[in-house]
């Protein structure tokens, strides 16, 4: 399954349609980066409303591509989490600092990154 | 095998995924809100994940459970494996422990996400898990 990675101005956007495999995951991961720094993206969104889901794999995945993409030069919002899926994370990771940008929704994730990008 | 209890063997990534499935299903069928239900779904993930990271196989039961003290109904689910076991419980019950870098949120996660949570693990034969969720 390939993920389609959308290019909006400068920002890149990628919405995660299913569940994933963990091999998909760690694919789209490589993807996303090679991907920004094909088109010098200044920001990447991953909208996750489809993902009933976040485990702790999940979420270290999401925390890594945040953290490369930020050394390339992009920084990432993560928009879309679902209340349960959200309450769940509290309680799974209360120790655990996510290192996440989140955004409720895709157009709320476009205003952050332009206001983060202008500073 | 009733429709009330549900064996998966798990393998690969994609089992994960199928014991999420089935977990989600059931905790659906039997009446947990959206809330549980996700917890539920997350915490199946986790120590499904941990059978395919350390172990490379085991298996997950997933059933329906009833408590006469406590006149109630839940959900188990058993993972089991044959792997090399836990030398130290506690530690890995530790938020934060990890022996493969995966945030070491697998067992204390499951733990923290359920009601009860149950381990017994000998090294060299093999560890079972077995959490529970009771509907209020």
């Amino acid at each position: 399954m390939d993920i389609p990675i959308l290019k909006i101005e400068n920002f890149l956007v990628v919405t995660i349609q299913a569940e994933m495999s963990d091999d998909e995951i760690l694919k789209l991961q490589k993807d996303i980066l090679s991907r920004i720094k094909e088109v010098s993206a200044s920001g990447l969104i991953i909208d996750i409303t489809a993902l009933d889901v976040v485990d702790s794999f999940m979420g270290r995945t999401l925390s890594n591509i945040a953290n490369t993409a930020d050394l390339l030069g992009a920084k990432t919002v993560v928009v879309g989490i679902r209340p349960a899926v959200a309450l769940t994370l509290v309680e799974l990771g209360i120790r655990i600092k996510w290192n996440l940008n989140t955004a409720l929704n895709l157009e709320k994730g476009i205003d952050i990154l332009k206001r983060r990008i202008e500073m | 095998m009733s429709e009330t209890e549900k064996r998966i063997s798990i393998k690969s990534s994609a089992d994960i995924i199928t014991a999420r499935g089935v977990g989600r299903e059931m905790a659906k069928q039997l009446g947990f809100n959206i809330v549980d239900q996700t917890k539920i779904t997350t915490a199946i993930s986790e120590l499904t994940r941990n059978i395919v990271t350390y172990t490379g196989k085991g298996k997950v039961i997933i059933k329906k459970i009833h408590s006469d003290v406590d006149k109630k109904d839940g959900m188990a689910i058993i993972c089991t494996d044959k792997g090399p076991g836990i030398e130290s419980i506690e530690l890995v019950l530790k938020a934060g422990y990890s022996t493969s870098n995966s945030l070491g949120l697998g067992l204390s996660g499951a733990k923290m996400l359920m009601d009860d949570f149950d381990i017994k693990s000998k090294p060299g034969e093999g560890t079972r898990v077995t959490i529970k969720k009771w509907l209020r």
